[in-house]
């Protein structure tokens, strides 16, 4: 025990728990990022800028959010930007063809669905270690979207579709209201109800949740289904709001996803980590990436960027948890 | 203290029998691939379609051979594609503007090692998982592969570069299949013959016991990252010639042909068993794949559709495996 961690548990947040501080913390980051950046950039502190960094983060936090499940898990799901594509791309073609917003609509939900419950049967019945069924199923994906959508682009949906992606309400971005409801929903899920509680337990320790008869395979089944339909919805708002879809839409996504679930306090290794978390995560992160937009930073180093922040937020997980496992 | 592991015990019986297995695997796999495109190809199996094969195989191959070291360390490297990508643009560059091969590969060389170097120490020193790990420097590798070139392709290639592709050592050998030949013996000798081999190995099965014998397992665990990097760099010239360009997306996504290669081979992503042989079946069934789907005009894109199919597939096999043991 260093003085410092000593000092962390008998400060004023002392009687907080583990977790709640942890978020606590990160909410505390956030505000210093965004305060060095309104001084570096006059940009940065307008109401646009920072609705459009909501409007983001709401994207990014809805696919992550799904994410969180399966890393509270200790699994990985990278599938889920291929997953975006393939979903928002049969969405489109639904919407298009039909005329039918709500079959489009259905379609982008269940492909995203479908694609996780096959992760979910890759890793459970078949036993393949998690990162390497779902990249495994990302490159799939990429091949089935490439050949589905042969190099065309779909684009132009009904003004009420695309109003989901781009609209307002009482000022605010519409995605905005969706990541709220789907951020208490989780909040709900995870800590509230039994199933989310053996979530956190299988993720902690597989072997002694079994043995408490937490049915360990199904509930694994369970958190890939969520991301991928997570994945199904993230990439219908991402279709209404690009308004147009092509092979490669929202394949990029993974990375920052992933990222976003670090940056909020979700351990790798399972069972440590929170939805709202991962929430703050997503701000931080699209802050970060807003910030080298306004400062006119070439967007081909936002790859780069990701992965140091990818790499560093685990780093920093290992560093806090330290003689605690492995 | 060092006996221990001085060097890979003579595997007994059943374990020949397991190799043979997996061998088998690989090779049936091959086997059809090759018999389905054979017979439903018209162009395949003429001759300047298998020597294709063989050189399209060669990157592949240098990368496959260290993927599969790394595997059988219980790690991946998912950064793979992205840092020979790095390596390409880079050795393109120096090569463009110095107009000679060794400075250009000395370059793409220094780049694959520092990447080496970076997973390495993520993975063996910080204790970061590696499939995260290399994911992150994925996105640095891309971003920077990117940023050097400002997404533009790099041409005008020196012809000293491009006779690797198209030149011959000795009046009759191309040098990709020379450099891959000589690639995989050298990897051959290094697992199997040395402690470094032994290491390996024990760090995918039994790593405990490897610390516990006083070995130094974060030192060989990053120099096994390294030598993928170096690979990579390697590798980076056959394409760089090939390809004739240095292009910021060239080899983007080719780590999973290598992970795909090294599964099919029959190593183990778990538990520290594979083979080297086997990956070389692994990367021909790859090579075999794609080359017969380009003949069926199936777009490159869609192509790791398949891979991915035969990936799971060499999966399923080895869970097989893993439950009858």
């Amino acid at each position: 025990m260093t003085a410092a961690s000593l000092d962390l548990n008998r400060g004023p947040l002392a009687h907080l728990s583990q977790g709640t501080r942890s978020v606590v913390y990160r909410l505390l980051a956030m505000a210093l990022i965004a305060a060095a950046m309104s001084f570096a950039s006059e940009a940065f502190l307008t109401s646009n800028n920072l609705l459009n960094v909501l409007r983001q983060a709401s994207l990014l936090f809805l696919l992550a959010s799904g994410l969180t499940l399966v890393i509270l898990t200790a699994g990985l799901d990278l599938s889920v930007g291929a997953n975006v594509a393939l979903s928002a791309c049969l969405a489109a073609t639904v919407i298009k063809g039909t005329g039918s917003v709500a079959l489009g609509v259905a379609a982008g939900l269940g492909a995203g669905s479908l694609v996780g419950l096959a992760n979910g049967l890759l890793v459970t019945l078949l036993r393949i270690p998690p990162f390497i069924a779902t990249y495994g199923m990302l490159w799939i994906l990429h091949g089935v979207t490439y050949w589905f959508m042969k190099g065309e682009t779909i684009h132009g949906f009904p003004p009420a579709f695309r109003a989901v992606g781009s609209g307002y309400w009482l000022g605010v971005p519409i995605p905005v209201y969706v990541m709220l409801l789907f951020l208490a929903a989780g909040i709900v899920f995870a800590q509230r109800t039994t199933w989310g509680q053996e979530i956190y337990a299988i993720g902690a320790n597989p072997e002694a949740a079994r043995l408490s008869g937490v049915p360990v395979r199904r509930r694994l089944v369970l958190v890939y289904v969520a991301s991928g339909a997570m994945a199904g919805l993230a990439s219908l708002i991402f279709l209404a709001r690009l308004n147009s879809a092509e092979g490669d839409i929202g394949e990029t996504l993974t990375l920052p996803a992933i990222a976003a679930v670090l940056i909020g306090g979700t351990s790798l290794f399972g069972g440590v980590g929170s939805m709202l978390g991962t929430l703050v995560g997503a701000v931080i992160l699209t802050l970060v990436l807003n910030f080298m937009n306004l400062l006119t930073i070439n967007a081909n180093w936002q790859p780069l960027v990701t992965g140091v922040i990818v790499v560093l937020a685990v780093f920093l997980d290992n560093l806090t948890r330290k003689g605690d496992s492995r | 203290m060092h006996d221990a592991v001085t060097a890979a015990p003579a595997p007994n019986f059943l374990e020949r029998l397991q190799r043979a297995g997996s061998a088998g695997g690989a090779a049936i796999v091959l086997l059809v691939l090759f018999a389905v495109f054979a017979l439903a190809g018209r162009n395949f199996l003429t001759p300047g379609n298998l020597v294709n094969i063989a050189m399209q195989s060669t990157i592949l191959l240098l990368l496959a051979l260290p993927m599969t070291l790394i595997i059988l360390t219980e790690g991946l490297d998912l950064s793979m594609g992205a840092v020979l990508t790095l390596c390409n643009v880079v050795l393109a560059l120096v090569a463009v503007k110095t107009g000679a091969l060794a400075p250009a590969l000395a370059a793409a060389l220094a780049v694959g090692l520092a990447f080496g170097l970076l997973n390495g120490t993520l993975v063996a020193a910080l204790r970061i998982p590696p499939f995260v790990a290399t994911l992150g420097t994925l996105g640095v590798a891309q971003g920077l592969a990117l940023v050097v070139t400002d997404g533009q392709s790099v041409v005008g290639i020196p012809d000293a570069v491009q006779q690797m592709n198209s030149g011959l050592w000795f009046g009759l050998l191309p040098p990709p299949i020379a450099i891959a030949a000589l690639a995989y013996l050298a990897m051959h000798l290094l697992l199997y013959q040395t402690r470094f081999g032994a290491y390996v190995f024990a760090l995918g099965g039994n790593r405990e016991a490897l610390t516990l014998a006083g070995i130094h397992a974060r030192g060989n665990l990053i120099a096994v990252y390294v030598l993928g990097g170096l690979m990579a760099g390697l590798a980076a010239l056959l394409l760089t010639a090939r390809i004739n360009a240095g292009h910021p997306t060239a080899a983007i996504g080719m780590e999973f042909d290598a992970i795909a290669a090294v599964a099919v081979g029959g190593t183990s992503f778990e538990r520290g068993k594979g083979w080297l042989l086997g990956t070389v079946l692994g990367v021909l069934a790859v090579g075999v794949l794609r080359n017969g789907l380009n003949l069926m005009s199936v777009p490159s894109s869609v192509q790791v559709s398949a891979i991915g199919v035969l990936v799971i597939v060499a999966l399923l096999i080895d869970a097989f495996r893993g439950d009858r043991r």
